[in-house]
């Protein structure tokens, strides 16, 4: 698969089928899907719940580095975002 | 017990039930081979009603359980599945149907999406009409077409289920043929497991080492094909493995089951196990059969196994494999699964294999030897009267 850079303007959402939610008793974010479950560390946790389909990438950076009061997460928060819409936890909509 | 092996660990405290598989009901419309519900299904008890169930999921939420899967027998037998189904989605579970598809028409899939069913999973027994209707005794192939066609209507990934064995496992290019054509987006090309009636059926529904292999290659193939996107599962059969699957991640240690009739399980298939007594929903909370009874506990850690198991390394990995497997080939559940090679009990596997390796010139006679056995209600009688 050839991998097309994903613009700091796209807007990431949870992939049909996904779910995420908060699990008090694992006490992580997780992603629910047909048959299984990833627990998601902290951050990961963190921009997930920013991918509502609305916020765009450099949305979602912006209000990560305000909430956590950090400069400089653009790369980390684009490697994640990749890396999920390569496995398909995240989705770019047209 | 004598001294404990330093190695030996004392059976943690677990984690949550995180995988919860209610079994509604053992009814079910069709009569499959291959089923792994227990043979002597026609002699459990009463199903639990509607208020049991609920305060199942209730009890099971509260203790982190979050993936829930609503299988049987057919649920959708239950005509209080959508009350179910509603509550699970409130207490904020993700809901997995596990279905034939019989009986699902418009009303109840639109009524279950509005309760908030996440993910249905379709099972077919063939991709022709023939061999699927004469693998479940009934006449559903057509019905199941529509019903995949009501899936995609209504928004659901379409997720197909094909059991494979001897007598379908030849049909793989025309079963994907068959999903890509519904628009299926994950195809499971699950092998049978031998338990309960496919165990019992085992001899003619064990696939060749020849025919595997050519599954799995015809699955390959079609993965490479260029086209829309269709996630393809093959499971292989482990009867062909030199080491055991991790069976439920060590029994007590994330699944829970619940049969229809309230017994709790550490997997679907252990009822059979002898000498435990497993806890009933109906006398006991969920958080005290989970963390406190014995049955549930015995098979935590790893004091209860045998060698070769106790001093293998790979302990830690595969958990000595499947307890039920275990207790079917050898007769004693704390064995070593027989698929693993260490076993002294692995020719009992090999046998078997080597049996459905051999050429079957003459599968008449084999077959008026030992019928196959549907899984009806008058069956299970008659097995067990």
């Amino acid at each position: 698969m050839t991998d097309t850079p994903i613009s700091v303007q796209a807007r990431p959402a949870i992939e049909r089928g996904f779910r995420l939610q908060w699990e008090a008793a694992q006490n992580a974010h997780v992603l629910l899907y047909p048959e299984g479950m990833i627990k998601l560390n902290g951050s990961a946790g963190e921009i997930m719940k920013r991918c509502n389909g609305e916020a765009s990438i450099a949305d979602i950076t912006a209000d990560l580095e305000r909430s956590f009061d950090t400069t400089g997460l653009s790369n980390d928060v684009m490697a994640f975002v990749s890396m999920a819409v390569a496995k398909k936890w995240l989705r770019i909509p047209a | 017990m004598n001294s404990p092996t330093p190695n030996i660990a004392p059976a943690p405290r677990p984690g949550p039930p995180l995988w919860l598989l209610l079994e509604l009901t053992y009814r079910c419309p069709l009569h499959c081979v291959f089923c792994y519900n227990p043979t002597d299904f026609a002699r459990t008890g009463p199903e639990l009603d509607t208020e049991d169930w609920l305060r199942v999921l209730r009890e099971a939420r509260a203790l982190g359980a979050v993936q829930l899967g609503l299988s049987g027998g057919e649920p959708l037998a239950r005509d209080d599945l959508e009350e179910i189904v509603a509550e699970a989605h409130r207490l904020g579970f993700y809901i997995n149907l596990i279905t034939s598809g019989v009986g699902l028409n418009e009303t109840r899939i639109q009524a279950l999406k509005a309760a908030g069913l996440d993910h249905i999973q379709l099972s077919f027994q063939d991709s022709s009409k023939q061999m699927n209707d004469f693998l479940s005794s009934t006449r559903t192939f057509e019905l199941k077409s529509k019903v995949a066609a009501l899936i995609k209507k209504y928004d659901y990934p379409m997720v197909l289920n094909v059991v494979l064995h001897r007598m379908n496992i030849d049909h793989v290019q025309e079963i994907l043929e068959m999903a890509d054509r519904m628009g299926a987006e994950y195809v499971e090309l699950a092998n049978t497991q031998y338990y309960g009636w496919a165990w019992h059926n085992r001899e003619q529904l064990l696939p060749s080492r020849e025919q595997v292999e050519r599954a799995e290659q015809v699955t390959r193939r079609f993965r490479e094909r260029a086209g829309r996107p269709m996630q393809i599962y093959f499971v292989v059969p482990d009867y062909f493995e030199r080491r055991p699957k991790p069976c439920m991640k060590g029994l007590g240690s994330i699944f829970l089951t619940i049969a229809p009739d309230g017994l709790a399980l550490p997997c679907h298939a252990a009822r059979m196990l002898p000498g435990l007594e497993f806890p009933n929903v109906r006398t006991s909370s969920i958080e005290s059969i989970w963390f406190d009874s014995e049955s549930f506990n015995h098979f935590r850690g790893d004091a209860w196994m045998k060698e070769p198991c106790r001093s293998c390394p790979e302990k830690t990995r595969d958990f000595g494999g499947c307890r039920c497997q275990a207790y079917l080939f050898t007769g004693d559940a704390a064995n070593a699964d027989p698929v693993c090679d260490l076993s002294p009990h692995h020719h009992l596997v090999t046998e078997a294999v080597d049996r459905a390796n051999r050429p079957q010139a003459e599968p008449k006679p084999r077959v008026e030897e030992k019928p196959l056995v549907f899984r009806t209600p008058d069956n299970s009688t008659a097995l067990f009267p």
